[in-house]
Protein backbone atom coordinates (compact mmCIF):
# COMPACT_ATOMS: atom_id res chain seq x y z
CA UNK A 1 0.00 0.00 0.00
CA UNK A 2 1.22 3.47 -0.87
CA UNK A 3 -0.31 6.91 -0.60
CA UNK A 4 0.09 7.07 -4.38
CA UNK A 5 -2.03 3.96 -5.07
CA UNK A 6 -5.08 6.08 -5.85
CA UNK A 7 -3.35 7.28 -9.00
CA UNK A 8 -3.01 3.78 -10.45
CA UNK A 9 -5.87 4.28 -12.97
CA UNK A 10 -4.27 7.53 -14.15
CA UNK A 11 -0.86 5.87 -14.44
CA UNK A 12 -2.42 3.04 -16.45
CA UNK A 13 -4.10 5.53 -18.78
CA UNK A 14 -0.79 7.26 -19.37
CA UNK A 15 0.95 3.94 -20.05
CA UNK A 16 -1.83 3.09 -22.50
CA UNK A 17 -1.22 6.35 -24.34
CA UNK A 18 2.52 5.71 -24.58
CA UNK A 19 1.66 2.23 -25.91
CA UNK A 20 -0.20 3.92 -28.77
CA UNK A 21 3.03 5.66 -29.77
CA UNK A 22 2.26 9.07 -28.27
CA UNK A 23 3.54 10.56 -25.09
CA UNK A 24 2.58 14.24 -25.25
CA UNK A 25 3.57 14.74 -21.62
CA UNK A 26 7.18 13.88 -22.48
CA UNK A 27 7.61 16.52 -25.19
CA UNK A 28 10.61 18.72 -24.52
CA UNK A 29 11.67 21.61 -26.71
CA UNK A 30 15.46 21.57 -26.72
CA UNK A 31 15.71 24.85 -28.59
CA UNK A 32 13.29 27.54 -29.70
CA UNK A 33 14.32 29.95 -32.45
CA UNK A 34 11.10 31.91 -33.06
CA UNK A 35 7.43 31.90 -32.04
CA UNK A 36 6.89 29.38 -34.84
CA UNK A 37 10.02 27.21 -34.86
CA UNK A 38 11.76 24.92 -32.39
CA UNK A 39 13.56 21.61 -32.18
CA UNK A 40 12.38 18.48 -30.37
CA UNK A 41 14.89 15.64 -29.98
CA UNK A 42 17.20 17.58 -32.28
CA UNK A 43 14.64 17.71 -35.12
CA UNK A 44 13.11 20.96 -36.38
CA UNK A 45 9.38 21.40 -35.81
CA UNK A 46 6.80 23.99 -36.76
CA UNK A 47 5.03 25.10 -33.57
CA UNK A 48 1.28 25.03 -34.18
CA UNK A 49 0.18 24.96 -30.56
CA UNK A 50 1.56 27.69 -28.31
CA UNK A 51 -1.03 30.37 -27.29
CA UNK A 52 1.70 32.82 -28.41
CA UNK A 53 -1.00 34.70 -30.32
CA UNK A 54 0.85 37.89 -31.23
CA UNK A 55 4.23 36.18 -31.58
CA UNK A 56 5.94 38.62 -29.21
CA UNK A 57 8.28 36.23 -27.36
CA UNK A 58 11.24 37.05 -29.61
CA UNK A 59 10.44 40.72 -30.24
CA UNK A 60 13.71 42.67 -30.08
CA UNK A 61 12.32 45.51 -27.93
CA UNK A 62 10.65 43.08 -25.53
CA UNK A 63 13.93 41.19 -25.07
CA UNK A 64 15.96 44.41 -24.69
CA UNK A 65 13.67 45.70 -21.92
CA UNK A 66 13.74 42.32 -20.18
CA UNK A 67 17.55 42.23 -20.25
CA UNK A 68 17.82 45.79 -18.94
CA UNK A 69 15.48 45.02 -16.01
CA UNK A 70 17.37 41.80 -15.27
CA UNK A 71 20.62 43.74 -15.00
CA UNK A 72 19.16 46.62 -13.05
CA UNK A 73 16.96 44.75 -10.55
CA UNK A 74 18.38 41.21 -10.47
CA UNK A 75 16.91 37.82 -11.25
CA UNK A 76 13.97 37.80 -8.86
CA UNK A 77 12.18 39.61 -6.04
CA UNK A 78 12.56 36.73 -3.54
CA UNK A 79 9.41 37.83 -1.78
CA UNK A 80 5.66 38.23 -1.84
CA UNK A 81 3.79 41.40 -2.73
CA UNK A 82 2.86 42.03 0.94
CA UNK A 83 6.47 41.70 2.15
CA UNK A 84 9.63 42.53 0.19
CA UNK A 85 8.30 41.60 -3.28
CA UNK A 86 6.79 44.91 -4.45
CA UNK A 87 9.14 46.90 -6.69
CA UNK A 88 8.30 50.06 -8.62
CA UNK A 89 7.75 47.92 -11.71
CA UNK A 90 4.84 46.04 -10.10
CA UNK A 91 3.00 49.32 -9.47
CA UNK A 92 3.88 50.56 -12.96
CA UNK A 93 2.51 47.38 -14.55
CA UNK A 94 -0.70 47.54 -12.51
CA UNK A 95 -1.23 51.19 -13.50
CA UNK A 96 -0.53 50.33 -17.14
CA UNK A 97 -2.91 47.33 -17.18
CA UNK A 98 -5.65 49.48 -15.62
CA UNK A 99 -5.00 52.19 -18.24
CA UNK A 100 -5.11 49.72 -21.16
CA UNK A 101 -8.42 48.25 -19.87
CA UNK A 102 -9.84 51.70 -18.95
CA UNK A 103 -10.56 50.49 -15.41
CA UNK A 104 -9.67 52.13 -12.08
CA UNK A 105 -8.00 49.16 -10.45
CA UNK A 106 -5.67 46.32 -11.41
CA UNK A 107 -4.18 43.49 -9.40
CA UNK A 108 -1.39 41.33 -10.80
CA UNK A 109 -0.77 37.70 -9.91
CA UNK A 110 2.22 35.44 -10.48
CA UNK A 111 0.25 33.23 -12.91
CA UNK A 112 -3.07 33.37 -14.71
CA UNK A 113 -4.15 30.24 -12.85
CA UNK A 114 -3.63 32.04 -9.56
CA UNK A 115 -5.62 35.04 -10.81
CA UNK A 116 -8.74 32.90 -11.26
CA UNK A 117 -8.08 30.89 -8.12
CA UNK A 118 -7.57 34.07 -6.10
CA UNK A 119 -10.49 36.08 -7.46
CA UNK A 120 -13.10 33.32 -7.21
CA UNK A 121 -12.15 32.01 -3.78
CA UNK A 122 -11.93 35.55 -2.38
CA UNK A 123 -15.03 37.11 -3.96
CA UNK A 124 -17.44 34.27 -3.20
CA UNK A 125 -18.22 34.18 0.53
CA UNK A 126 -20.30 31.58 2.31
CA UNK A 127 -23.70 33.19 1.59
CA UNK A 128 -22.84 33.98 -2.03
CA UNK A 129 -23.47 31.85 -5.12
CA UNK A 130 -21.04 31.26 -7.96
CA UNK A 131 -22.34 30.29 -11.40
CA UNK A 132 -19.76 28.93 -13.82
CA UNK A 133 -19.98 27.79 -17.44
CA UNK A 134 -19.77 23.99 -17.60
CA UNK A 135 -16.78 24.17 -19.98
CA UNK A 136 -14.73 26.45 -17.71
CA UNK A 137 -10.96 26.15 -17.45
CA UNK A 138 -9.46 24.13 -14.59
CA UNK A 139 -8.39 27.34 -12.82
CA UNK A 140 -12.06 28.40 -12.61
CA UNK A 141 -13.15 24.98 -11.36
CA UNK A 142 -10.37 25.01 -8.77
CA UNK A 143 -11.19 28.57 -7.64
CA UNK A 144 -14.81 27.43 -7.35
CA UNK A 145 -13.81 24.47 -5.19
CA UNK A 146 -11.99 26.81 -2.83
CA UNK A 147 -14.86 29.30 -2.66
CA UNK A 148 -16.96 29.16 0.51
CA UNK A 149 -20.31 29.62 -1.25
CA UNK A 150 -22.44 27.32 -3.40
CA UNK A 151 -21.21 26.58 -6.91
CA UNK A 152 -23.66 25.93 -9.74
CA UNK A 153 -22.76 25.05 -13.32
CA UNK A 154 -24.78 26.28 -16.28
CA UNK A 155 -24.77 24.74 -19.76
CA UNK A 156 -21.88 25.86 -21.92
CA UNK A 157 -22.59 29.13 -23.76
CA UNK A 158 -26.30 28.92 -22.89
CA UNK A 159 -27.71 32.28 -21.70
CA UNK A 160 -31.21 30.76 -21.31
CA UNK A 161 -29.92 28.08 -18.94
CA UNK A 162 -28.05 30.78 -17.01
CA UNK A 163 -31.25 32.85 -16.77
CA UNK A 164 -33.24 29.81 -15.57
CA UNK A 165 -30.70 29.16 -12.83
CA UNK A 166 -30.68 32.83 -11.79
CA UNK A 167 -34.49 32.74 -11.53
CA UNK A 168 -34.23 29.70 -9.24
CA UNK A 169 -31.91 31.71 -7.00
CA UNK A 170 -34.34 34.60 -6.52
CA UNK A 171 -34.66 35.35 -2.82
CA UNK A 172 -31.43 33.55 -1.93
CA UNK A 173 -29.19 35.45 0.47
CA UNK A 174 -25.85 36.93 -0.60
CA UNK A 175 -24.43 38.05 -3.91
CA UNK A 176 -24.26 36.10 -7.17
CA UNK A 177 -21.14 35.99 -9.33
CA UNK A 178 -21.32 34.70 -12.90
CA UNK A 179 -18.08 33.58 -14.56
CA UNK A 180 -17.54 33.13 -18.29
CA UNK A 181 -14.57 33.06 -20.67
CA UNK A 182 -14.22 35.23 -23.78
CA UNK A 183 -12.77 32.39 -25.90
CA UNK A 184 -12.89 28.82 -24.59
CA UNK A 185 -9.50 27.20 -24.81
CA UNK A 186 -10.37 23.74 -26.09
CA UNK A 187 -12.53 24.44 -29.17
CA UNK A 188 -11.84 28.16 -29.60
CA UNK A 189 -15.51 29.10 -29.41
CA UNK A 190 -16.53 32.54 -28.10
CA UNK A 191 -19.05 33.11 -25.33
CA UNK A 192 -22.31 34.76 -26.49
CA UNK A 193 -21.28 37.74 -24.38
CA UNK A 194 -23.98 40.19 -25.54
CA UNK A 195 -26.74 37.77 -24.52
CA UNK A 196 -25.02 36.89 -21.25
CA UNK A 197 -24.52 40.60 -20.47
CA UNK A 198 -28.26 41.13 -21.02
CA UNK A 199 -29.08 38.31 -18.56
CA UNK A 200 -26.59 39.81 -16.11
CA UNK A 201 -28.27 43.23 -16.31
CA UNK A 202 -31.76 41.79 -15.99
CA UNK A 203 -30.88 39.89 -12.81
CA UNK A 204 -28.53 42.49 -11.33
CA UNK A 205 -25.70 40.03 -10.72
CA UNK A 206 -21.93 40.49 -10.88
CA UNK A 207 -20.04 39.31 -13.99
CA UNK A 208 -16.42 38.18 -14.19
CA UNK A 209 -15.02 37.51 -17.66
CA UNK A 210 -11.81 35.56 -18.22
CA UNK A 211 -10.27 37.02 -21.38
CA UNK A 212 -7.11 34.85 -21.18
CA UNK A 213 -7.40 33.68 -24.79
CA UNK A 214 -9.10 36.80 -26.17
CA UNK A 215 -7.04 39.74 -24.86
CA UNK A 216 -4.86 41.02 -27.70
CA UNK A 217 -6.96 38.90 -30.04
CA UNK A 218 -10.55 40.25 -30.19
CA UNK A 219 -12.05 43.74 -30.18
CA UNK A 220 -11.14 47.06 -31.82
CA UNK A 221 -8.47 47.67 -29.15
CA UNK A 222 -7.73 44.01 -28.49
CA UNK A 223 -9.49 44.10 -25.10
CA UNK A 224 -11.32 40.84 -25.73
CA UNK A 225 -14.74 39.35 -26.44
CA UNK A 226 -16.68 41.88 -24.34
CA UNK A 227 -15.19 44.78 -26.29
CA UNK A 228 -15.75 43.02 -29.60
CA UNK A 229 -19.47 42.59 -28.81
CA UNK A 230 -19.94 46.17 -27.59
CA UNK A 231 -20.78 45.17 -23.99
CA UNK A 232 -17.41 46.03 -22.49
CA UNK A 233 -18.87 47.97 -19.54
CA UNK A 234 -20.90 44.96 -18.38
CA UNK A 235 -17.80 43.13 -17.14
CA UNK A 236 -17.45 43.94 -13.43
CA UNK A 237 -14.17 42.05 -13.35
CA UNK A 238 -11.88 41.06 -16.21
CA UNK A 239 -9.29 38.38 -15.49
CA UNK A 240 -6.49 37.47 -17.84
CA UNK A 241 -2.97 36.24 -18.28
CA UNK A 242 0.38 37.60 -19.45
CA UNK A 243 1.31 34.16 -20.77
CA UNK A 244 -0.54 34.14 -24.08
CA UNK A 245 -0.73 37.27 -26.28
CA UNK A 246 1.75 39.07 -24.00
CA UNK A 247 4.33 36.30 -24.21
CA UNK A 248 5.51 36.19 -20.57
CA UNK A 249 3.91 34.79 -17.42
CA UNK A 250 1.55 36.15 -14.78
CA UNK A 251 -2.11 37.05 -14.36
CA UNK A 252 -4.29 40.06 -13.60
CA UNK A 253 -7.72 41.24 -12.64
CA UNK A 254 -9.08 44.70 -13.46
CA UNK A 255 -12.22 46.36 -12.13
CA UNK A 256 -13.95 49.70 -11.56
CA UNK A 257 -15.55 48.50 -8.35
CA UNK A 258 -14.99 50.78 -5.35
CA UNK A 259 -13.18 49.02 -2.53
CA UNK A 260 -11.28 46.72 -4.92
CA UNK A 261 -7.88 47.56 -3.38
CA UNK A 262 -8.71 45.71 -0.13
CA UNK A 263 -8.25 42.47 -2.08
CA UNK A 264 -4.51 43.02 -1.67
CA UNK A 265 -5.03 42.06 1.97
CA UNK A 266 -7.69 39.40 1.47
CA UNK A 267 -6.72 37.43 -1.61
CA UNK A 268 -4.39 34.66 -0.48
CA UNK A 269 -3.08 33.53 -3.93
CA UNK A 270 -2.04 37.18 -4.42
CA UNK A 271 -0.51 37.53 -0.95
CA UNK A 272 1.32 34.31 -0.22
CA UNK A 273 3.47 33.68 -3.27
CA UNK A 274 6.60 35.27 -4.73
CA UNK A 275 5.87 38.26 -6.95
CA UNK A 276 6.78 38.37 -10.64
CA UNK A 277 10.50 38.85 -11.44
CA UNK A 278 11.42 42.37 -12.68
CA UNK A 279 12.41 41.05 -16.12
CA UNK A 280 8.92 39.58 -16.58
CA UNK A 281 7.37 42.89 -15.54
CA UNK A 282 9.52 44.69 -18.11
CA UNK A 283 8.77 42.34 -21.02
CA UNK A 284 5.06 42.44 -20.20
CA UNK A 285 5.03 46.24 -20.17
CA UNK A 286 6.71 46.34 -23.58
CA UNK A 287 4.34 43.71 -24.98
CA UNK A 288 1.38 45.86 -23.83
CA UNK A 289 2.80 48.71 -25.94
CA UNK A 290 2.72 46.39 -28.95
CA UNK A 291 -0.90 45.40 -28.28
CA UNK A 292 -1.82 49.09 -28.21
CA UNK A 293 0.33 50.36 -31.07
CA UNK A 294 0.36 47.50 -33.55
CA UNK A 295 -3.21 46.53 -34.50
CA UNK A 296 -1.69 44.92 -37.60
CA UNK A 297 -0.60 42.03 -35.36
CA UNK A 298 -4.26 41.25 -34.60
CA UNK A 299 -5.14 41.51 -38.28
CA UNK A 300 -2.32 39.15 -39.19
CA UNK A 301 -3.43 36.72 -36.47
CA UNK A 302 -7.02 36.81 -37.73
CA UNK A 303 -5.87 36.17 -41.31
CA UNK A 304 -3.77 33.21 -40.16
CA UNK A 305 -6.64 31.81 -38.09
CA UNK A 306 -8.98 32.11 -41.04
CA UNK A 307 -6.51 30.42 -43.38
CA UNK A 308 -5.96 27.43 -41.07
CA UNK A 309 -9.64 27.03 -40.16
CA UNK A 310 -10.91 27.26 -43.73
CA UNK A 311 -8.15 25.01 -45.03
CA UNK A 312 -9.00 22.26 -42.55
CA UNK A 313 -12.77 22.76 -42.90
CA UNK A 314 -12.49 22.52 -46.70
CA UNK A 315 -10.54 19.28 -46.34
CA UNK A 316 -13.51 17.87 -44.41
CA UNK A 317 -12.30 17.84 -40.81
CA UNK A 318 -14.72 18.21 -37.94
CA UNK A 319 -13.75 21.46 -36.19
CA UNK A 320 -15.02 23.83 -33.51
CA UNK A 321 -18.00 26.03 -34.37
CA UNK A 322 -16.19 29.32 -34.90
CA UNK A 323 -13.02 30.65 -36.50
CA UNK A 324 -10.54 31.70 -33.82
CA UNK A 325 -6.78 31.43 -33.28
CA UNK A 326 -7.55 28.09 -31.60
CA UNK A 327 -8.47 25.55 -34.26
CA UNK A 328 -9.25 22.09 -32.91
CA UNK A 329 -9.72 18.95 -34.96
CA UNK A 330 -12.32 16.73 -33.29
CA UNK A 331 -11.47 13.04 -33.46
CA UNK A 332 -13.51 9.92 -32.72
CA UNK A 333 -11.34 8.19 -30.14
CA UNK A 334 -8.07 8.26 -28.21
CA UNK A 335 -6.15 5.68 -30.31
CA UNK A 336 -6.82 7.68 -33.50
CA UNK A 337 -5.98 10.97 -31.77
CA UNK A 338 -2.72 9.56 -30.36
CA UNK A 339 -1.69 8.13 -33.73
CA UNK A 340 -2.59 11.43 -35.44
CA UNK A 341 -0.59 13.49 -32.95
CA UNK A 342 2.47 11.21 -33.19
CA UNK A 343 2.37 11.15 -37.00
CA UNK A 344 2.20 14.95 -37.16
CA UNK A 345 5.18 15.28 -34.87
CA UNK A 346 7.09 12.86 -37.11
CA UNK A 347 6.16 15.17 -40.02
CA UNK A 348 7.66 18.08 -38.09
CA UNK A 349 4.42 19.73 -36.94
CA UNK A 350 3.83 20.15 -33.21
CA UNK A 351 0.21 20.49 -32.01
CA UNK A 352 -1.43 19.95 -28.61
CA UNK A 353 -3.17 16.66 -27.87
CA UNK A 354 -6.19 17.30 -25.62
CA UNK A 355 -7.88 14.30 -24.04
CA UNK A 356 -11.11 13.85 -22.06
CA UNK A 357 -11.96 14.80 -19.31
CA UNK A 358 -10.05 18.01 -20.14
CA UNK A 359 -12.14 18.29 -23.32
CA UNK A 360 -15.79 19.45 -23.40
CA UNK A 361 -17.06 16.11 -24.73
CA UNK A 362 -15.65 12.59 -24.91
CA UNK A 363 -14.01 13.48 -28.24
CA UNK A 364 -10.24 13.91 -28.03
CA UNK A 365 -8.89 16.98 -29.82
CA UNK A 366 -5.86 17.87 -31.86
CA UNK A 367 -5.67 21.42 -30.61
CA UNK A 368 -3.78 23.84 -32.79
CA UNK A 369 -3.25 27.54 -32.33
CA UNK A 370 -1.83 30.09 -34.71
CA UNK A 371 0.27 33.17 -34.04
CA UNK A 372 0.70 36.44 -35.91
CA UNK A 373 4.28 35.27 -36.47
CA UNK A 374 3.25 32.37 -38.74
CA UNK A 375 3.71 32.95 -42.47
CA UNK A 376 1.02 31.78 -44.89
CA UNK A 377 3.63 29.30 -46.19
CA UNK A 378 3.94 27.80 -42.71
CA UNK A 379 0.15 27.60 -42.27
CA UNK A 380 -0.16 25.93 -45.69
CA UNK A 381 2.57 23.44 -44.80
CA UNK A 382 0.72 22.58 -41.58
CA UNK A 383 -2.59 22.12 -43.44
CA UNK A 384 -0.90 19.83 -45.98
CA UNK A 385 0.64 17.71 -43.20
CA UNK A 386 -2.64 17.48 -41.25
CA UNK A 387 -4.60 16.55 -44.38
CA UNK A 388 -2.03 13.92 -45.39
CA UNK A 389 -2.10 12.26 -41.96
CA UNK A 390 -5.91 12.58 -41.76
CA UNK A 391 -6.26 10.81 -45.11
CA UNK A 392 -3.88 8.07 -44.03
CA UNK A 393 -5.87 7.50 -40.83
CA UNK A 394 -9.22 7.73 -42.62
CA UNK A 395 -10.68 10.43 -40.37
CA UNK A 396 -11.70 12.85 -43.12
CA UNK A 397 -15.02 12.23 -44.72
CA UNK A 398 -18.76 12.55 -44.91
CA UNK A 399 -19.28 11.78 -41.22
CA UNK A 400 -16.61 14.24 -40.09
CA UNK A 401 -18.21 17.49 -41.28
CA UNK A 402 -17.50 20.71 -39.43
CA UNK A 403 -20.31 21.38 -36.98
CA UNK A 404 -21.11 22.99 -33.67
CA UNK A 405 -22.01 19.78 -31.87
CA UNK B 1 -37.36 12.02 5.21
CA UNK B 2 -38.08 8.83 3.26
CA UNK B 3 -36.76 8.69 -0.28
CA UNK B 4 -39.49 9.44 -2.82
CA UNK B 5 -39.57 6.30 -4.97
CA UNK B 6 -41.15 8.22 -7.84
CA UNK B 7 -37.99 10.34 -8.06
CA UNK B 8 -35.91 7.14 -7.96
CA UNK B 9 -38.00 5.74 -10.84
CA UNK B 10 -37.47 8.87 -12.94
CA UNK B 11 -33.71 8.66 -12.36
CA UNK B 12 -33.60 4.96 -13.24
CA UNK B 13 -35.70 5.47 -16.39
CA UNK B 14 -33.25 8.08 -17.60
CA UNK B 15 -30.17 6.03 -16.66
CA UNK B 16 -31.54 3.14 -18.74
CA UNK B 17 -31.23 5.38 -21.80
CA UNK B 18 -27.51 5.99 -21.29
CA UNK B 19 -26.33 2.56 -20.08
CA UNK B 20 -25.93 -0.61 -22.19
CA UNK B 21 -29.23 -2.52 -22.71
CA UNK B 22 -29.89 -5.02 -19.93
CA UNK B 23 -27.82 -3.16 -17.30
CA UNK B 24 -29.30 -3.98 -13.86
CA UNK B 25 -30.10 -0.70 -12.12
CA UNK B 26 -31.43 -0.58 -8.54
CA UNK B 27 -31.78 2.28 -6.03
CA UNK B 28 -28.58 0.99 -4.43
CA UNK B 29 -26.54 0.98 -7.67
CA UNK B 30 -23.46 3.17 -7.47
CA UNK B 31 -23.69 5.62 -10.37
CA UNK B 32 -19.97 5.82 -11.18
CA UNK B 33 -18.96 2.36 -9.88
CA UNK B 34 -21.72 -0.10 -10.89
CA UNK B 35 -22.96 1.68 -13.99
CA UNK B 36 -19.50 2.59 -15.24
CA UNK B 37 -20.46 6.13 -16.24
CA UNK B 38 -17.62 8.64 -16.67
CA UNK B 39 -17.67 11.96 -14.85
CA UNK B 40 -18.62 13.98 -17.96
CA UNK B 41 -21.65 11.77 -18.60
CA UNK B 42 -22.72 12.01 -14.95
CA UNK B 43 -22.46 15.82 -15.02
CA UNK B 44 -24.61 16.02 -18.16
CA UNK B 45 -27.06 13.54 -16.67
CA UNK B 46 -27.41 15.74 -13.56
CA UNK B 47 -28.09 18.76 -15.79
CA UNK B 48 -30.93 16.83 -17.41
CA UNK B 49 -32.40 16.05 -13.96
CA UNK B 50 -32.08 19.73 -13.01
CA UNK B 51 -34.28 20.61 -16.01
CA UNK B 52 -36.85 17.92 -15.16
CA UNK B 53 -37.21 19.04 -11.55
CA UNK B 54 -36.50 22.76 -12.14
CA UNK B 55 -33.76 22.91 -9.51
CA UNK B 56 -30.00 23.63 -9.51
CA UNK B 57 -27.76 21.10 -7.79
CA UNK B 58 -24.68 22.71 -6.21
CA UNK B 59 -21.44 20.98 -7.26
CA UNK B 60 -20.41 19.94 -3.73
CA UNK B 61 -23.65 17.97 -3.41
CA UNK B 62 -23.01 16.06 -6.64
CA UNK B 63 -19.61 14.97 -5.30
CA UNK B 64 -21.20 13.43 -2.20
CA UNK B 65 -23.64 11.30 -4.19
CA UNK B 66 -22.78 7.59 -4.47
CA UNK B 67 -25.97 5.64 -5.16
CA UNK B 68 -29.18 6.42 -7.02
CA UNK B 69 -31.00 6.62 -3.66
CA UNK B 70 -28.45 9.22 -2.47
CA UNK B 71 -29.07 11.24 -5.63
CA UNK B 72 -32.86 11.05 -5.19
CA UNK B 73 -32.51 12.21 -1.59
CA UNK B 74 -30.26 15.13 -2.60
CA UNK B 75 -32.73 16.20 -5.32
CA UNK B 76 -35.64 15.92 -2.87
CA UNK B 77 -33.87 18.14 -0.33
CA UNK B 78 -33.37 20.73 -3.07
CA UNK B 79 -37.13 20.75 -3.64
CA UNK B 80 -37.55 18.18 -6.42
CA UNK B 81 -41.08 16.78 -6.78
CA UNK B 82 -41.84 13.77 -8.93
CA UNK B 83 -45.05 15.28 -10.31
CA UNK B 84 -43.54 18.65 -11.26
Amino acid sequence: MSILDKFTPLAEARKGLAGLGADPFAVTFDSVSSPAEATIDGRPVLILGSNNYLGLTFDADVIADGLAALEKFGSGTTGSRIANGTFGGHHALERRIAEVFRRKHALTFSTGYQANLGMLMTLVGKDDTLLIDADSHASIYDGARMAAGQVIRFRHNDPDDLARRLRRLEGAPGETLVVIEGIYSMLGDRAPVAEIAAVKREHGVTLLVDEAHSFGVLGPNGLGAMEEAGVYDDADFIVGTFSKSLGSVGGYCVSDLDGFEILRLACRPYMFTASLPPSVIATTLKALDHVENRPELRQRLAANADRLYSGLAKAGFKLGAQVSPIVSVRLPDIPVAAAFWGALLAEGVYVNLALPPATPTLEPLLRTSVTAAHSFAQIDRAIAAIVAVGNRLGVIGADAVSSAQ
Amino acid sequence: MPVDMDIVDIIIAQLEKITPPGTRITPQSSIMGDLGLDSLTVMNFVMWLEDIFDISVPMDQIVEVESIADLAEALQKLGAKANS
